[in-house]
């Protein structure tokens, strides 16, 4: 049995017919421990992340092609809504539901699918996912109030509480603390360690930083190709390629 | 130098009056409306002009009340909007969400806009000698004319209104939400449920107040197909009068007593509209600032 829970083979993302956005990306993604993907803008890292649990079937006009596995199954063979039940997802910008209490907003995947729960399931899935991302003394009197009233480095904790709460198995970030102050990014970065052991992270992120702190493996991506790929540490301390080195000196990006 | 700045000052002159005649005329109409239905309130009575079912035009025998045709315009309103609601919320669906920016939903967007165009009495034309043939030969009723002839006709004429609205409302939905929705493995039509609808719903809910708003006032169409009875309707297969109806109905060969109680009929109808078009606007206008 190996230890990779998503093995990526030749994958081309196109947004167009004749530009490929992502180009011919192999890649394994080791189980509970976090892989951070990097690079530039425009790079073809948010494509690469979208393209794991099928976001990109949402828009007529993106072509993938290749494989992606989970646990030894083509996802591309998968109903892409058993994808995204077993790869959550958490974006960019802090979206709890603004229509949905805090508590609504954890259930919120449960209700989107159509699942029902009893009043006890409801009050254990939500006290588990709050605690799991340390947001369960903050808000444990205030589950009524609408998401959006909590502070943003607070929303995002509980969009991670969201995603967290169908119990996947691989969940994906894209540059979930781009849009939040230093302090609120360091609790997001300390709780995606805790969160390892139950989840396989896979995160893009733009700050180089973070990656150096939390990620186990890192990727380095230009133009739509993956030009390294590797132990987060080797791959700052003694890249590989010319382009990476430029990346890290911030000459490029 | 003194050449430019009497020009300046004269447009702005000229731009202040102009702004200043539309309020002038807006409480001019409400004037003369308050001033020529004194008469009859003050004969009948406001409350017991509303609630009176007679409109007896007999010259020794006057007697006016304004609840048969109160009955008739929230009748008819009720049932277009009712029968609306489906059709519109189908369009905007179709234009705002699953085919959003594709050539058809412009294709389907303009037509909408053409029926929105279409000037009422045509609409009545065909309502006259195409939809009422068709209800009388169903057996629903002898002269085919009267409530429910009017609603259908008028709950086709107001979906643009509320479709293309709604449309908007349900294309503002941040992608954000949907596709945070999508993750969980949510289908379209869940996400529609409990994202798109719930929060679009205020906008939703204020283009049905404007097409509402269009409902209650149509005149041309309701009353080429109405049946023009001033009569209480007991059913939605009877004959009727809008407020709107009765006023151009009668407006032409009224003087005295009962001109009088066609201008209060007026005035309600003026009011009844003002204050539904009101509300559909303040909740558009909470929703844009909240958003």
């Amino acid at each position: 049995m190996s230890n990779n829970i998503i093995e990526i083979k030749n994958l081309n993302i196109s947004y167009s017919s004749n530009v490929l956005s992502v180009k011919n990306v192999n890649a394994n993604i080791i189980k509970n421990e976090i892989t951070a993907i990097m690079g530039p803008s425009g790079c073809g890292k948010s494509t690469l992340l979208r393209a794991i649990n099928r976001m990109h079937d949402l828009y007529n006009n993106i072509k993938v092609d290749g494989q992606i596995f989970l646990n030894g199954t083509d996802i591309m063979k998968m109903q892409a809504i058993d994808v995204r039940r077993k790869i959550g997802m958490v974006f960019q910008r802090p979206n709890p539901f603004p229509n949905m209490s805090i508590a609504e907003n954890v259930l919120a995947g449960y209700t989107l699918n159509g699942l029902h729960l009893n009043k006890h399931e409801k009050a254990e899935i939500i006290e588990r996912c709050l605690k799991s991302v340390g947001l369960w003394e903050e808000v444990k009197d205030v589950q009524t109030k609408k998401g959006t009233f909590l502070s943003g480095g607070q929303q995002q904790r509980l969009c991670i509480a969201r995603a967290l709460a169908l119990q996947p198995e691989v969940l994906l970030m894209d540059e979930p603390t781009s849009a939040l102050d230093p302090i609120a990014t360091a609790r997001i970065e300390e709780l995606l360690l805790e969160l390892k052991k139950d989840v396989s992270i896979i995160i893009v992120t733009h700050n180089m930083g973070q990656a150096k702190r939390i990620a186990y493996n890192s990727m380095f991506m230009y133009l739509g190709e993956l030009i390294e790929y590797g132990d987060t540490q080797k791959l700052f301390n003694n890249p590989m390629h010319e382009q990476t080195k430029s990346y890290l000196a911030g000459h490029v990006g | 130098m003194y050449n430019i700045f009497s020009k300046n000052q004269s447009f702005k002159t000229l731009l202040n009056i102009s702004a200043g005649i539309i309020p002038l005329v807006c409480s001019g109409i409400l004037l003369a409306l308050v001033l020529n239905s004194f008469n009859a309130f003050s004969e009948f009575g406001f409350f017991n002009f509303l609630s009176s079912k007679e409109w007896n035009q007999s010259p020794n025998n006057e007697s006016y009340g304004a609840l048969p045709f109160i009955s008739g315009t929230l009748l008819t309103t009720a049932l277009a909007l009712v029968l609306c609601i489906p059709l519109s919320l189908s369009v905007a669906l179709f234009n705002g969400e699953y085919y959003k920016g594709k050539t058809i939903s412009n294709v389907l967007n303009t037509i909408v806009d053409l029926l929105a165009g279409i000037p009422s009495v045509i609409y009545g034309l065909w309502g006259f000698y195409v939809l009422r043939p068709v209800v009388m030969s169903l057996g629903l009723s002898s002269q085919g004319s009267g409530i429910l002839v009017a609603s259908v006709v008028l709950a086709i004429m107001i979906v643009p209104y509320a479709a293309s609205l709604s449309a908007e409302f349900i294309k503002l939905v941040p992608k954000e939400y949907k596709e945070s929705a999508y993750s969980m493995g949510a289908t379209r039509f869940e996400v529609i449920r409990y994202v798109i609808f719930p929060m679009a719903s205020s906008g939703i809910f204020s283009s049905f107040i404007l097409a509402m708003g269009r409902a209650l006032g149509e005149t041309m169409t309701v009353t080429m197909l109405i049946g023009n009875t001033n009569q209480m309707p007991q059913s939605l297969l009877d004959t009727g009068n809008t407020l709107a109806s009765i006023v151009a109905n009668q407006f032409g060969e009224a003087d005295g007593l009962k001109l009088s109680s066609l201008f209060a009929l007026a005035l309600l109808l003026f009011i009844i509209t003002a204050i539904t078009n009101l509300i559909g606007k303040i909740i558009i206008k909470k929703k844009s600032i909240s958003k």
